[in-house]
């Protein structure tokens, strides 16, 4: 038996079928994973996202410690906004992603993946002995994502009236801190939305109010499909400690000025770019509807070169499959992959697929 | 989980039904309980008419969003039908997977093939053995 969030309850009681996700027993769906997509796009939708491991940065050398410990740069990360990041070892592979948020008491909250929680808690702590912060793991707090065009409207039919107009007047990407609500404007379906950190205990409250309210509750698997519509990475999948943010589309989350910062991977990484890139990161569909794209399907290119898809599934919203994969830079406008032992040719896009409920390639 | 196993049918282990019709032709389709185990289909690959398979042998493909599944003919025989709606409309298999979810129907040639096959009380305890 995996370990439960606080919202186990409420995922039995909206008939979840349940699967392991490192070791958390979580919902893939409540019914029909598509159903879900489609509430996201066009509606709104509720995740339960406790079993991410949230960990509190404090003390007077807090940004100097993330400065060093992430790809991308804290300072530019003002009071109240969030910020993506890699955090590479010092081969440039990449340990986790995560969000870091800037508070306004000056302390700083990242939220890192469930699947990496050990090891990342060992590499932060083991890099933080060399600086004055004090690191904290809040496994008293709760995490629940709200997303889709209507997120923020039923999110506000459901509070006072002082703390709607606080969350209307949030910008994407930046957060507030709404008595017991840490809420901020980030998600990981390609929709406007929130997420919300607070007390364990006060959830249940929010996951039923909003229910009622009309709000789809949804679970990994309409998750999995909403976040590569969108172009956004999965951890373990898209990218692990083998690769680096370069040759894993995410080159635009290194900061590489000022020069001077130095970062945990940054050598590796100059060395990597000035070599040159053998391998790049992009899209991938199949617009014939023949078959679906999966994990680590072979991708063979005109020249014979071969990569591979990293994330793989079908889209609801454009009716066919879609991939992100790690290719050869010498890759045409079009490839072959195998699916089951057959070669189907697929049309190389840029990803995101999907952003705001629209089609965002040609 | 409520699943439908209806008595008049009968199983194949890899999870097919099968419905006899007249003159030696048996429709062919996925379980509800193997549609339950796969979730919202979008993908169904089926056999080519007019071919000839034979028992056991990989006939089509089944895919969800999460998963592939190959469908196996329970029984030899010629292919004389395919569902066409279902390259459109694959989620007719989630909806009603033993009406208009059928798969294909086979002109089989081998009655005991049909008789060796799982009524729906041995598909059933089949099913919750799996389950346990």
């Amino acid at each position: 038996m995996g370990k439960h969030t606080p919202l186990f309850e409420q995922h039995q009681q909206a008939g979840a079928k349940f699967v392991d996700f490192a070791g958390w027993e979580m919902p893939i769906h409540y019914g029909s994973q598509i159903d879900e997509h489609h509430a996201v796009r066009h509606d709104a939708g509720i995740f339960d996202v406790s079993h991410m491991t949230v960990v509190d940065v404090a003390g007077p050398q807090a940004k100097d410690f993330l400065a060093y410990l992430l790809a991308n740069d804290v300072n530019k990360l003002k009071p109240t906004k969030a910020l993506y990041s890699c955090m590479l070892n010092e081969k440039g592979g990449i340990v986790d992603d995560l969000i870091v948020y800037f508070r306004e008491n000056g302390t700083y909250r990242l939220v890192v993946n469930s699947g990496t929680r050990d090891k990342d808690i060992e590499w932060i702590g083991q890099h933080a002995a060399k600086f004055e912060v004090a690191i904290k793991e809040r496994d008293d707090l709760a995490m629940v994502a709200i997303q889709g065009p209507k997120a923020i409207e039923k999110l506000a039919q459901m509070c006072n009236p002082r703390q709607a107009k606080q969350i209307n007047k949030l910008k994407r990407f930046a957060v507030a801190e709404i008595d017991d609500w840490f809420i901020g404007r980030t998600g990981y379906t390609g929709e406007d939305g929130v997420e919300i950190i607070l007390p364990a205990e006060l959830v249940a409250t929010i996951w039923q109010t909003l229910l009622r309210v009309g709000v789809s509750p949804c679970g990994l698997g309409a998750r999995d499909t909403l976040r590569l519509e969108a172009g956004m990475h999965l951890y373990g999948s898209d990218m692990d400690e083998h690769v680096t943010p370069l040759e894993s589309g995410l080159a635009w989350t290194v900061a590489w000025e000022p020069a001077a910062r130095d970062f945990i991977g940054r050598k590796a990484l100059e060395a990597q770019k000035q070599a040159g890139l053998r391998h790049k990161f992009v899209g991938l569909v199949l617009e014939s509807g023949k078959g679906v794209l999966r994990n680590h399907q072979r991708v063979i290119c005109e020249n014979g070169s071969e990569g591979e898809i990293t994330s793989g599934s079908f889209s609801p919203t454009l009716g066919h499959a879609i991939a992100f994969a790690r290719v050869p830079t010498k890759i045409e406008e079009t490839c072959a992959v195998e699916i089951r032992g057959k070669h189907v040719t697929a049309k190389v896009v840029k990803p995101p697929f999907v952003r705001n409920g629209e089609k965002t390639f040609s | 989980m409520s699943e439908n196993v209806p008595s008049e049918l009968r199983y194949a282990e890899t999870h097919e039904w099968v419905r006899e019709e007249e003159n030696g032709i048996c429709v062919i389709g996925i379980t509800d309980h193997a549609q339950h185990l796969l979730g919202d289909l979008v993908y169904v690959e089926l056999p080519e008419a007019e071919n000839n398979i034979r028992s056991g042998d990989e006939a089509g493909v089944v895919e969800s969003v999460k998963a592939a599944s190959d469908v196996y003919s329970p029984l030899s025989g010629e292919v004389i039908a395919v569902n066409e709606a279902l390259a459109d409309t694959p989620e007719l298999v989630n909806q009603d997977p033993y009406g208009d979810g059928w798969l294909f129907k086979i002109k089989f040639i081998n009655h005991a093939e049909l008789e060796e096959l799982l009524d729906s009380e041995s598909y059933n305890e089949k099913v919750a053995a799996e389950e346990a």
